[in-house]
């Protein structure tokens, strides 16, 4: 947020509250889901969306990403892809089998 | 101090946006999601490259005191509420809420990190050091430099909440804009965790 | 506004009417927040460690040109366990090797480069009174310090300086003596002082430039430092995450890069295994490539200012030389596997790297031909620097090209880690970035100390140089060809390497040469600090903002605001009656 007056922030406390419970209630779902032992690739990707939605709620609202500015915006997505080929492409390149076809 | 006057230091630079500290901050999470970026694409390509995970066999929940993980999960959730709560205050003019929200927001910081003292000398305990085998490793490191992150953490919260706080008489807006940087900073401790908690304890 | 009328020297305060107190000593001079105090402190910091890694490779190249023979002198001041009987030890040589490169690129080139040429230049260049958050220009300064400070010192320690190469591949850095240790921790400090210092000039690019200084219209130079920032902020924090990585490998015994049955001098290693020495290739070289960026983008930026100002034209291509360089700082990011080509990836991936290698060659390519056609039709001024900025382009060419069939897979197969390798890169940053840095000190000497360098001595430092390094590198190309391994402590113990061992001599003999070579440019800088004829604003004639400074500038930069009318380039502008405008003056 910038230099707004301190009238407007009390009147948009709502959502941080709301962002709150909903991650508390994201946590108890995720070590719940924990407990019914889905196949790990299923699990994986429950816990890794589960994640994804609370972080999104952190990021989007506690850190007013939500209404941040295009500079930041920009930054972040260069990241979030040079983040991405970090993750993907030394395992690709690790786990590559006798077809040639990496994670095979 | 014959210090030259920056601009763009409170007030937002009219084309961007932002206050050159907002600008700073976010430009240093980009960093650190590098950071442990690294670290999470090292766990996995070391988590695939061994038969068994954990290499001694059962479950990571088995290994790990999923309870206490999720104690913990909830605390630093509810820090990052606090953490809101202490910024909230300084817009609405009151230091000492925020000294009370910030304050809270350190406590709970220390509990976190009391909770973790006792899982680490559990496991010390029964002579499981990081050398033990690479799951041990994985969890130290990276429970371990987040654990890093979170003392950087109390030391910026307390500094605000002290010497810092005696910025509020001269520039409140300053004060309140560095108070919103440590914010950013400690929700990106606290996001950094919420993948952290699953991929070593539940997965 | 004009300043023309400003004396030379100028101790000008930007704002006149504070009741300005003078610093104490240690405030102006040790613990200054003024990013041209800074940026010297860097510059001349670099220089001492520039040259502190040459001398470790010119021992290091009387071992190679003579192998097995002792060393006058030096031998036996190098002491017993380095020298035994005054004979290069192998471990020294290992060391002498992995240290020239570690320091040559952290604490000298980039330093130089970002730290030095970066501080002083960019915020004057771009009309700002200082960077964004000039103390903590100071910390990164004073955590750099302490780095170079603890890797010079691991030479003192337990067997010695690291010695797994500058790249510290493990298993064998994992298990290498102590001073591999103070190298981890070392470029910790030195890559955290990265981090912050990219920081800073990123948000100091963005939000400081003066009123009238679109992005369009900012020198080439700060565009390049704008695309090397977020290099660094990218790129490096995987490589601290690995050094942390290693630390705990090394330290705690954990396994992060020990494989499983790793036997170390026919006893089984001890440790848990089920780690990857893979990782910490990747992860290195994720750094490492775009670090290779890093080292050549702020040259390229010199070379730029440097001969839009000699030729007295615009730079040619300007926009497609912008989006150039921004199109290589992002592919950086792709390509970095081409270093590990060999390790035994499959075809798909090696493919992909291959391609996205060939295409990062097309923006160089597309830079260097816009500064070629930017010398067509000039009126070519050779002064020094000029010297310095036109030798880069076939030096960086040759640099270039022979990087394309190392990013061949084919042909890599037979070239990887020869001689080749090192030709191939040297060219890029010794003739090409340090040729770059030395036209930069030349260029921007004037404004940092208000008086010129002799440009008969720069004439000499030139040629001396660029004959003398061309002896050094020209020469490896053949002996990588023949088959020679990088990194042999003794090339005569092999055939194909006693045939090429007569260009051994040669590089060595080039590289002692090309060390006198300095001898004219130290001696000139020095010198031209008290006897150098003393300069105005703008002694060049130049378009760009920092010449409107006072030589050297004050606390704050400019005595008025700046502002910016025009494109950072105008030379010899058609009806105008000087053959410059500069960008900071309301009309021509």
């Amino acid at each position: 947020m910038d230099a707004a007056g301190h009238e407007d922030v009390s009147k948009h406390m709502g959502p941080y509250y709301v962002v709150f419970v909903a991650l508390l209630c994201l946590t108890a779902v995720t070590v719940g889901v924990s407990y019914l032992h889905l196949n790990r690739p299923l699990a994986i990707t429950v816990a890794l969306i589960i994640a994804s939605v609370k972080a999104g709620l952190v990021a989007a609202v506690f850190m007013h990403l939500i209404s941040e500015k295009k500079v930041i915006y920009a930054v972040l997505i260069l990241t979030a892809l040079f983040f991405a080929l970090l993750l993907a492409l030394p395992n690709l390149t690790t786990f590559e089998h006798h077809s040639g076809m990496p994670g095979t | 101090m014959s210090e030259t006057v920056i601009p763009y230091m409170v007030k937002p630079h009219p084309v961007t946006g932002l206050p050159n500290g907002k600008f700073g901050i976010w430009l240093f999470l980009a960093s650190e999601v590098m950071l442990f970026g690294a670290l999470f694409s090292s766990y996995v390509l070391i988590r695939i490259g061994m038969p068994h995970w954990p290499p001694e066999g059962g479950l990571s929940s088995e290994v790990l005191n999923v309870p206490l993980g999720t104690f913990n999960t909830a605390v630093l959730i509810t820090s990052s509420i606090t953490m809101v709560l202490a910024w909230a205050s300084c817009k609405m003019g009151s230091l000492p809420r925020f000294k009370m929200w910030m304050g809270a927001t350190v406590f709970l910081a220390f509990v976190f990190l009391v909770v973790k003292y006792f899982e680490y000398s559990d496991k010390f305990h029964h002579d499981h050091f990081p050398k033990h085998d690479n799951f041990y490793a994985v969890y130290f490191v990276l429970t371990g430099l987040h654990g890093l992150h979170i003392v950087g953490g109390i030391i910026v919260n307390t500094f605000l909440l002290t010497w810092g706080s005696r910025m509020w008489k001269t520039d409140p807006e300053h004060f309140t804009n560095r108070v919103e940087n440590a914010g950013l900073y400690w929700h990106f401790v606290d996001l950094v965790w919420i993948f952290l908690f699953p991929s070593l304890y539940l997965l | 506004m004009s300043v023309e009328h400003h004396t030379a020297g100028g101790n000008g305060h930007a704002h006149a009417d504070h009741g300005h107190h003078e610093l104490p000593f240690w405030r102006k001079y040790i613990f200054s927040v003024d990013h041209k105090v800074i940026g010297i402190q860097y510059a001349v910091t670099a220089l001492v460690f520039l040259f502190f890694g040459f001398s470790l490779m010119m021992l290091l190249r009387w071992q190679l040109a003579y192998p097995g023979q002792p060393l006058p002198v030096l031998g036996k001041l190098l002491g017993e366990t380095a020298m035994p009987g005054g004979v290069m030890a192998p471990e020294f040589y290992n060391q002498l090797g992995a240290m020239h490169g570690t320091i040559m690129v952290f604490l000298g080139v980039v330093p130089l480069a970002v730290g030095g040429f970066g501080n002083f230049v960019v915020p004057l260049q771009i009309g700002a009174p200082d960077m964004a958050f000039p103390r903590l220009n100071m910390v990164s300064y004073w955590v750099f310090l302490p780095g170079c400070i603890l890797m010079v010192c691991s030479f003192f320690a337990d067997g010695g300086a690291a010695q797994s190469g500058w790249t510290s591949y493990p298993p064998l850095s994992d298990i290498a003596p102590p001073g591999q240790t103070m190298w981890c921790l070392a470029m910790v400090l030195i890559i955290t002082s990265s981090l912050l210092g990219s920081i800073n000039f990123i948000v100091t690019i963005v939000q400081l430039r003066a009123k009238g200084l679109t992005y369009w219209r900012l020198p080439f130079f700060v565009h390049a430092q704008l695309v090397t920032a977020f290099l660094l902020l990218l790129a490096f924090p995987p490589l601290e995450a690995a050094t942390v990585m290693q630390l705990m490998d090394r330290l705690a015994g954990t396994s992060f890069f020990l494989p499983s049955g790793l036997v170390v001098s026919g006893e089984q290693l001890k440790a848990a295994g089920g780690g990857s020495p893979l990782l910490w290739q990747h992860l290195f070289w994720f750094l490492a490539h775009p670090e290779v960026y890093v080292l050549i983008l702020p040259g390229m930026g010199i070379v730029a200012e440097v001969i839009a100002n000699n030729t007295r034209k615009p730079l040619w291509g300007y926009r497609l030389l912008v989006y150039s360089v921004i199109f290589i700082g992002f592919m950086s990011f792709v390509v970095w596997a081409h270093h590990m080509f060999m390790t035994g990836m499959g075809t798909t991936m090696s493919t992909f790297f291959q391609t996205t290698t060939m295409i990062i060659s097309i923006p160089s390519v597309v830079i260097l031909t816009c500064f070629i056609m930017s010398l067509y039709g000039g009126n070519i001024r050779f002064t020094s620097p000029m010297l310095f900025a036109t030798a880069f382009l076939p030096m960086f060419a040759i640099g270039g090209l022979t990087g394309l069939p190392l990013g061949l897979t084919a042909s890599d197969i037979y070239l990887h880690d020869t001689f080749y390798v090192i030709g191939h890169f040297h060219y890029v940053v010794a003739p090409g970035t340090l040729f770059a840095l030395f036209a930069g000190i030349y260029y921007w000497y004037p404004k940092a100390t208000g008086r010129q360098l002799s440009d008969k001595l720069g004439k000499v430092h030139f040629w001396l140089s660029f004959v003398a390094i061309n002896f050094v590198f020209m020469p490896m190309f053949f002996q990588g060809m023949a088959g020679l391994s990088r990194r042999l402590y003794d090339p005569t113990v092999y055939a194909h390497g006693r045939g090429v061992q007569a260009l051994n001599v040669v590089i060595s003999w080039g590289a002692w040469g090309l060390a006198l070579a300095q001898l004219p440019f130290i001696v000139n800088f020095f010198m031209s600090l008290r006897a150098g004829a003393r300069v105005a604003e703008n002694p060049w004639h130049s378009t760009t903002l920092e010449w409107a400074a006072p030589s050297p500038p004050g606390h704050g930069n400019f005595l008025t605001e700046p502002v910016v009318y025009r494109e950072p380039y105008e030379y010899s502008v058609p009806g105008k009656t000087k053959d410059y405008s500069p960008q900071f003056q309301a009309e021509g």
